[in-house]
């Protein structure tokens, strides 16, 4: 077993774990955290898409051990039900979600994407959901949502 | 009276903030004390004999609680019933032939479970799985499906003759005439390969058992949960009111999730009451390709005689399906392939022969159209080949072909999947393919735009292709709507969710009955200790089955508050509206009260009811259409 220490959403989190235990699994079963969702475990379809200090990363892909000492954020780390943060919303509105087991991760990957980027093309948007697979099938939903988020976020003077 | 129209509009889903918050519970998110964990060693053998399965250095790891092969099943051990028998075709052959719980003297596709192990960690259950010693004697693999019929083909099914599961021949009028009187016969063969629905969320099961209630409770990732619970008390022994399945938000079903009493499902609950713990499977990816059930293979043989003029005089198919390594759906897929190749088009002759093959494949059942799409590829290809060789364009063969308005109901003169005459209830095809070919541009494509992108070496095509669908099938779904003292609303329905939007779809029927916002409707699916009546979600015919049964509870619920007060304030019904949750008087709407209001005078602590009353704003109701409807 290995003492590990990091933050999780802003919390200080210490515990001792095994050196094979993905951060996947440490995050939704030894802390609890399920909005994470596991859809492949090889890092593939992008479902546990988290943060891990600032930078978009498939938990499945890491142990937890490598996340010693490191600043996580996960999809609870975003608004809560009551108050959805603004790309939720535009999710919400814009339909951006059917069965909602891919959008954790699509709305962990598109944190950093927008920004860096925060008005992007259609094509930056589909290329930047690539590592994101959605069996629905709802990719048109998916890049309006992030379009509107865009737009929503963009300064007055260059909106349209 | 007025209404708002809620049905249709696009609204924000009520499901949507628990979902984009990652809240929502789907099966894996269930942690419960003392909870312990499955792994399924399965077969790397499409086709062997299993002399023995030998646990005991997996029973020695450390931190392993249980393994079980099909012999420590005991008298659990039995293959799975039949979901659905075949209809009342005459003079069919079927061939039954389920899934077992773990596989007992034989494998018979990669990824069957042959043995589980429990421990305390799923890390330590696969561990574990590396110490099962396997006794196997490979057997021949039964791949292609010719090959499977062949004299001599290795058989799966040792009590069979052959690898034979079904032959169904199905006729309309008779297809020799057509053939004698054809302009031309085209003749084709087409495959049609097999797929995986490869929904996002891989299958779970969690099961607990409460010895003190003698209760089970198992959360699934089913389409399906109450035919779950029913089976799965009558497998277990228990009462079904002891039995309660919950299959909370589930990430994408697609078809395979309303396969029933799959190894896993009925093997954890069994483990779990056996060890008194409870008990958790997860499905990884690589068990998912291997283990769900999969899209069907066939291969068509296919005749359409056509006239001159490019019309449809009859059509002949004979087509091989593969049902996998057993047919515990029957034959729903094949025969949805037989029925939908007609389509939207007048098939005067039609002559359909499907034999169905067992292979040392995964099992298939309905996937994402569970077999319709196989017919209407057939079709569309022989049309495209006789347009092409008849000089006709594309769009107006089909035109020339379709069924006329004047002409529904149209009686195909078969039956479909749902043991009911084939009849199409409406449709009015051409309009449809008018406006598809107007909205792509198509006439100017053919004319302009091909020829200009062939000259520039780009070989780029358009395909047009008709689709309709029998849907809406019975036999029944059922609703209950209850206006709580808060005024809240509640719906249950046993219709489970896999992100169809049924928290909000349904919501906007009842709220639209009740005056009262889509977001006031608080919607359960999907959990038998709420609602335990109904079949689940397949066919795309939750809407239409399910919908109305919500429409008519809630039109229950309407009357009863609407009937209550008139009577409270001593007028005619007719005098009162419902809006923004309250009954009132259309000439005074200071004058009313509120659902909730109602809902406490419905159910009074004191005092007498009127007899025969229910109490409550309540009602349940259910709807079972006669035959399906056919969506266009």
């Amino acid at each position: 077993m290995h003492p590990i220490s990091l933050t999780v959403n802003g919390q200080r989190v210490a515990r001792e774990v095994e050196a094979r235990l993905l951060l996947s699994d440490f995050l939704r079963h030894d802390l609890e955290l399920t909005g994470t969702h596991v859809g492949c475990e090889h890092g593939v379809c992008g479902a546990c898409t988290i943060l891990v200090d600032g930078e978009a990363v498939r938990s499945c892909l890491m142990f937890a051990v490598q996340a010693d000492g490191t600043r996580v954020e996960t999809v609870e780390s975003l608004g809560n039900e009551d108050s959805l943060n603004p790309l939720q919303e535009a999710f919400r509105e814009a339909h951006g979600l059917q069965c909602g087991f891919c959008t954790p991760g699509i709305l962990m990957t598109l944190g950093p994407f927008l920004r860096e980027n925060p008005s992007p093309s259609e094509a930056e948007i589909r290329a930047a959901l690539s590592g994101n697979l959605c069996r629905c099938t709802g990719y048109a939903g998916i890049v309006e949502a992030v379009k509107l988020a865009a737009r929503r976020a963009a300064p007055a003077k260059t909106q349209r | 009276m007025t209404m708002t129209r809620l049905v249709g509009q696009s609204v924000k889903r009520n499901e949507d903030a628990r979902l984009l918050s990652g809240r929502a519970l789907f099966v894996d998110d269930v942690h419960l004390p003392g909870m312990l964990h499955a792994a399924f060693l399965r077969s790397e053998h499409a086709h062997a004999r299993l002399r023995g399965v030998d646990l005991s250095g997996a029973r020695a790891r450390p931190g392993v609680i249980a393994a079980y092969s099909a012999e420590d099943l005991g008298g659990y051990w039995k293959p799975g019933p039949l979901l659905v028998p075949p209809p009342p075709i005459d003079g069919m052959i079927f061939r039954q032939a389920t899934q077992v719980p773990l596989a007992k003297g034989k494998v018979r596709y990669v990824g069957e479970p042959i043995a589980v192990v429990i421990a305390e960690s799923r890390y330590i259950a696969e561990d574990a799985l590396d110490e099962i010693v396997l006794d196997l004697e490979p057997l021949e693999a039964v791949v292609d499906l010719e090959a499977a019929l062949a004299e001599g083909a290795p058989r799966i099914h040792e009590q069979f003759d052959s690898n034979l599961a079904a032959h169904a021949v199905q006729r309309k009028g008779d297809y020799a005439k057509a053939r004698a009187k054809a302009h031309r016969v085209i003749s084709r063969r087409f495959h049609y390969d097999r797929g995986i629905a490869g929904a996002i969320e891989n299958r779970a099961v969690v099961a607990q058992w409460d010895g003190r209630a003698e209760e089970m409770t198992i959360w699934d990732t089913t389409q399906a949960p109450i035919p779950i619970r029913n089976g799965l008390a009558a497998m277990l022994g228990l009462p079904q009111s002891q039995v309660r399945v919950i299959a909370p938000f589930v990430g994408g079903g697609f078809g395979p999730k309303i396969m029933m009493y799959y190894p896993e499902e009925v093997v954890i609950p069994w483990i779990a009451r056996n060890l008194n713990r409870p008990v958790k499977w997860v499905e990884d990816r690589r068990e998912n390709f291997a283990a769900t059930t999969q899209e069907r293979g066939q291969v068509h043989d296919a005749e359409l005689a056509v006239a001159k003029d490019g019309r449809i005089l009859g059509i002949r198919d004979v087509f091989l399906h593969d049902t996998g390594a057993y047919d515990p759906y029957g034959l729903t897929v094949p025969i949805n392939s037989q029925c939908t190749l007609l389509g939207c088009y007048v098939v005067p002759q039609y002559e359909s022969e499907f034999r169905a093959v067992f292979t040392t494949k995964p099992i298939v059942t309905p996937v994402r159209g569970a077999g319709r799409q196989h017919g209407v590829f057939v079709m569309e290809r022989l049309l495209d080949i006789a347009a092409r060789e008849l000089g006709i364009d594309r769009v107006e063969i089909r035109r020339r072909n379709f069924i006329k308005p004047r002409d529904f109901p149209y009686d195909n003169e078969i039956i479909f999947q749902d043991f009911q005459p084939l009849v199409y209830d409406s449709g009015n095809y051409e309009p449809a393919l008018a406006k598809a070919a107007e909205m792509i541009g198509y006439e100017a494509f053919i004319r302009d735009e091909q020829p200009r992108l062939k000259k520039a070496g780009r070989h780029v095509g358009v395909g047009i292709v008709s689709y309709i669908e029998g849907t809406g099938i019975g036999p029944y779904e059922g609703a209950r709507v209850t206006v709580e003292p808060s005024g809240r609303v509640r719906l249950a329905t046993g219709v489970g969710t896999q992100g169809q939007g049924h928290f909000t779809s349904f919501a906007q029927i009842v709220a639209e009955q009740l005056g009262v916002r889509t977001s006031d409707v608080f919607v359960v699916t999907g959990d038998t200790r709420t609602f335990d009546w109904g079949t689940g979600t397949f066919a795309s015919r939750g809407a239409v089955v399910a919908g109305s049964a919500c429409h008519a509870a809630a039109v229950a619920v309407r009357e009863k508050a609407i009937a209550l007060a008139a009577r409270l304030l001593e007028v005619k019904p007719t005098k009162l509206e419902v809006k923004d949750g309250r009954v009132f008087l259309i000439s005074d709407p200071s004058k009313g009260f509120s659902l909730g209001e109602l809902a406490q005078q419905a159910n009074p602590l004191r005092g007498a009811v009127t007899p025969g009353s229910e109490p409550g704003l309540e009602a349940t109701r259910y709807f079972g259409p006669s035959r399906g409807s056919t969506a266009s």
